[in-house]
């Protein structure tokens, strides 16, 4: 049905492109914001369970509506410059961040037949547009003129630099038994069952990717670009209404992706985790084999994680996280990646 | 032995599995949270809200304008005049509360002989602005005349322990 509608629109010629690239960017950034409000909105009940409390019960039934709340009350907010800020870099900063987290959701195939562009390295595009997101937190640090901002801003990009390397190290293990940067492909290598996926052979790997992918996005306990108890709020101290909202919204939408690469690349995607799962079924639909469902499964583990080791873990000290990533995650990827290299290798050439 | 019992705790992340583990079964057990405006705590006795001036039973003012709390007041909330009154008794023509320095010792109405300023258990009480809080005696006596039986209650309930 995609292609037919590509097809329609490819006859009206530039115009009808045009729409249709319009219609793709509605597709993510439509549903995204949606989940990301509701997934604060888990955020704070998940919290306030650990801490035998309710938290947000008030909008809405059961509280569900708090986050739309919270962000209509952003959007009537002043947004103040401070004095003798940059301000177009300033306003710029909170943008970039977005579009970054927005323009990974482009290459991520969310089942069997649903993703909106099939490229052939979209690995090496998500770790690109990461990257280039880090600009948008340097930019509103150093723009802001503020100590606070700037801080933070130098902490979160020493830290997002150091954790992308043993990030990146992890991925090229996943590279190396795939032989490919498609992430397509890297779910098609995981095909038949539990056993097979990719987290078996990766297994550091895999727990160096999560970690890192915590690091990553600035999320306890690795949140010292934040840091509230030093910081106030880190890089976004002088942002305010919408522009802080942008960011905000950034930091959920990076956690998403984090969480739907780790099932990507690790955890066999949409796969289900026994293949007989596949034959249980009526009328030609089988609700428990690989589709949407077991992505979503999955992938809710993973932003529950999140919340749950929010929940528990105390901040670490800056000069702990960086141990922590060149000391520990960086040599341990290094080591595993060689492991895997010539395992692969040898399985290659007598296997 | 120690060592490696150590080494495998520290890679295996042992302690925070054990946080982790707190905290699930934290998220499962029972709330402590109270829906205030609909659920409310109950409150002591000798609870030390808002201020009200007692009559007795008869109508009378109990105030003998004595000006003991006045006195007591570590915060001088409170302001008293006095004039004689027609029938020859020593009355107060002001008594006011500012409830803005008040600190809610309750030493007015310990060092009160005839029981007549009290602190009610009422604490939801508001004002706009700074002059709404500054209860005058009339003020003070209304709040008395609409929650004398409660106040009464109160302190019946506590005498025994005072």
């Amino acid at each position: 049905m995609i292609d037919a509608m590509a097809h329609f629109f490819a006859e009206w010629g530039t115009l009808g492109m045009l729409v249709w690239t319009l219609l793709k960017i509605i597709c993510i950034a439509l549903p995204l914001p949606i989940i990301v409000a509701f997934y604060v909105y888990a955020e704070r009940r998940v919290i306030g369970a650990t801490q035998w409390r309710y938290g947000p019960t008030r909008v809405g039934p059961y509280g569900l509506l708090q986050s739309f709340a919270d962000l209509l009350k952003m959007l009537f907010k002043e947004i103040i410059w401070p004095q003798r800020a940059n301000k177009g870099l300033f306003t710029i900063a909170p943008v970039l961040v977005v579009i970054t987290a927005m323009a990974s959701w482009a290459v991520i195939p969310v089942s069997d037949k649903l993703w909106l562009t099939d490229i052939d390295a979209s690995l090496l595009y998500i770790m690109m547009l990461s990257s280039v997101g880090v600009y948008g937190i340097i930019l509103a640090g150093w723009s802001a003129n503020s100590r606070y901002a700037f801080l933070g801003a130098m902490r979160s990009t020493a830290q997002l630099i150091s954790y992308e390397l043993a990030m990146g190290f992890a991925l090229v293990g996943v590279v190396l038994l795939t032989h490919s940067l498609n992430l397509l492909e890297i779910v098609h290598h995981q095909e038949g069952g539990i056993l097979s996926w990719h987290v078996w052979p990766l297994l550091p790997l895999f727990f160096v990717y999560w970690f890192a992918g915590i690091a990553e996005t600035n999320r306890h306990p690795f949140d010292m670009a934040e840091g509230e108890s030093e910081l106030v709020a880190g890089f976004h101290v002088e942002h305010g209404g919408i522009t802080f909202a942008l960011f905000f919204l950034a930091e959920y939408i990076n956690m998403i992706i984090i969480s739907v690469l780790i099932v990507i690349l690790f955890l066999g995607g949409w796969m289900a985790p026994f293949p007989f799962l596949n034959e249980i079924g009526f009328l030609g639909i089988t609700p428990l084999g690989d589709g949407f469902l077991w992505l979503v499964v999955k992938v809710v583990f993973f932003l529950f994680a999140y919340l749950w080791i929010r929940a528990t873990f105390p901040r670490y000290r800056y000069d702990q996280i960086m141990r922590l990533g060149w000391k520990v995650f960086i040599p341990l990827t290094l080591f595993w990646v060689v492991i895997v290299a010539v395992a692969t290798q040898w399985s290659r050439m007598f296997g | 032995m120690e060592r490696a019992k150590q080494f495998f705790k520290t890679w295996l992340l042992w302690d925070m599995i054990t946080g982790l583990r707190l905290t699930l079964r934290r998220m499962f057990e029972p709330r402590t949270t109270v829906f205030y405006p609909e659920e409310k705590t109950p409150k002591s006795r000798r609870f030390r809200g808002m201020h009200a001036l007692r009559r007795y039973e008869n109508g009378e003012e109990r105030c003998i304008a004595c000006k003991l709390c006045e006195a007591v007041c570590p915060a001088l909330a409170i302001t008293i005049d006095i004039a004689e009154r027609e029938d020859g008794t020593r009355r107060t023509t002001r008594y006011e509360v500012d409830m803005s320095k008040c600190i809610y010792c309750g030493m007015c109405e310990e060092s009160c002989p005839v029981d007549s300023i009290v602190l009610t258990n009422i604490h939801e009480y508001h004002g706009e602005s700074h002059q709404d809080l500054y209860f005058t005696k009339e003020m003070l006596l209304a709040v008395g005349d609409r929650y004398e039986r409660q106040i009464a209650h109160d302190r019946a309930g506590d005498a025994a322990y005072r």
